[in-house]
């Protein structure tokens, strides 16, 4: 019962977070609601047992990259664009193609799909969630991609130091 | 009423539709850039749910690595706004049309 309750009052927080970020107006405003709709993501990891997941989410991207996007919305000094609500049909054509594809989704997913060869138990999930058994993962099988992201933030460290100076000498 | 992984599922395909509505309609570049996040995320959520129903732990592998290339991608996405900004004054993409003919 209260799995059931807190399952539902994160996705609901979640879809309205997202949507709000959606209809805003002012771009720090939109920051503001993503980042309630991350933390929500977060708690729906932590009702998965993906305990390491949950924590990297909010020092990553409600911590970092959120952070990130509202240092340079107050560096622009942006005001909310004026709002041009021309409803032409492009907008029109975007919206319904967007329908279209949440109910392919939703039509898969209401299919049903059999992934369990056998089933999980709840022990099990927890072992899977725990930075121990991630760690035995990415150190041994996954220890190239790894490497290859390192690689991967220096350039874009480098890249966005290049990108944003004043000066290319 | 039990929580299974369907669940997950269409949340994350309505989280993610609500991502790609963000892309298509907004004019705002930075609120662009905060749609495909929210797209990631969704994606995000997929795999861990995938994850903890089949037992593997790949699947929360590969969010910490797409975790990271977001990073990587917002960093020089502003970076490219910031850029531009400089010279056009402006976030509005129907004003970013210096390829336009």
């Amino acid at each position: 019962m209260a799995a059931q309750l807190l399952f539902f009052f994160l996705a609901i927080i979640a879809i309205a977070a997202a949507l709000g970020m959606l209809i805003s107006r002012n771009p720090v405003s939109s920051a503001l609601w993503l980042i309630l709709n991350l933390f929500c993501i977060a708690g729906l990891y932590l009702t998965l047992n993906a305990q390491f997941i949950a924590v990297i989410q909010v020092l990553v991207y409600a911590g970092a990259i959120m952070v990130l996007f509202l240092f340079v919305i107050m560096l622009l000094n942006l005001s909310a664009l004026p709002g041009l609500r021309v409803m032409d049909w492009k907008r029109g054509l975007a919206f319904l193609l967007s329908m279209a594809m949440l109910a392919q989704l939703v039509y898969v997913v209401a299919m049903g799909l059999d992934v369990l060869p056998q089933p999980v138990t709840l022990e099990q999930t927890a072992l899977t969630g725990s930075a121990l058994e991630i760690a035995k993962a990415l150190f041994t099988q996954f220890a190239l991609p790894l490497e290859i992201v390192g690689i991967l933030l220096l350039v874009a460290t480098i890249g966005a130091v290049m990108l944003a100076k004043r000066r290319f000498v | 009423m039990e929580i299974t992984l369907n669940w997950y599922l269409g949340l994350s395909a309505v989280l993610f539709t609500i991502g790609v509505l963000g892309v298509l309609l907004r004019r705002n570049v930075i609120v662009i850039l905060m749609s495909v996040e929210l797209m990631l995320n969704a994606v995000n959520l997929t795999l861990v749910a995938f994850s903890q129903a089949v037992g593997d732990v790949s699947g929360q592998v590969l969010v910490f690595f797409v975790m990271s290339v977001a990073a990587a991608e917002a960093a020089v996405g502003l970076a490219i706004v910031i850029a531009i900004f400089r010279n056009k004054l402006t976030v509005d993409v129907t004003q970013i049309n210096l390829f336009k003919y």
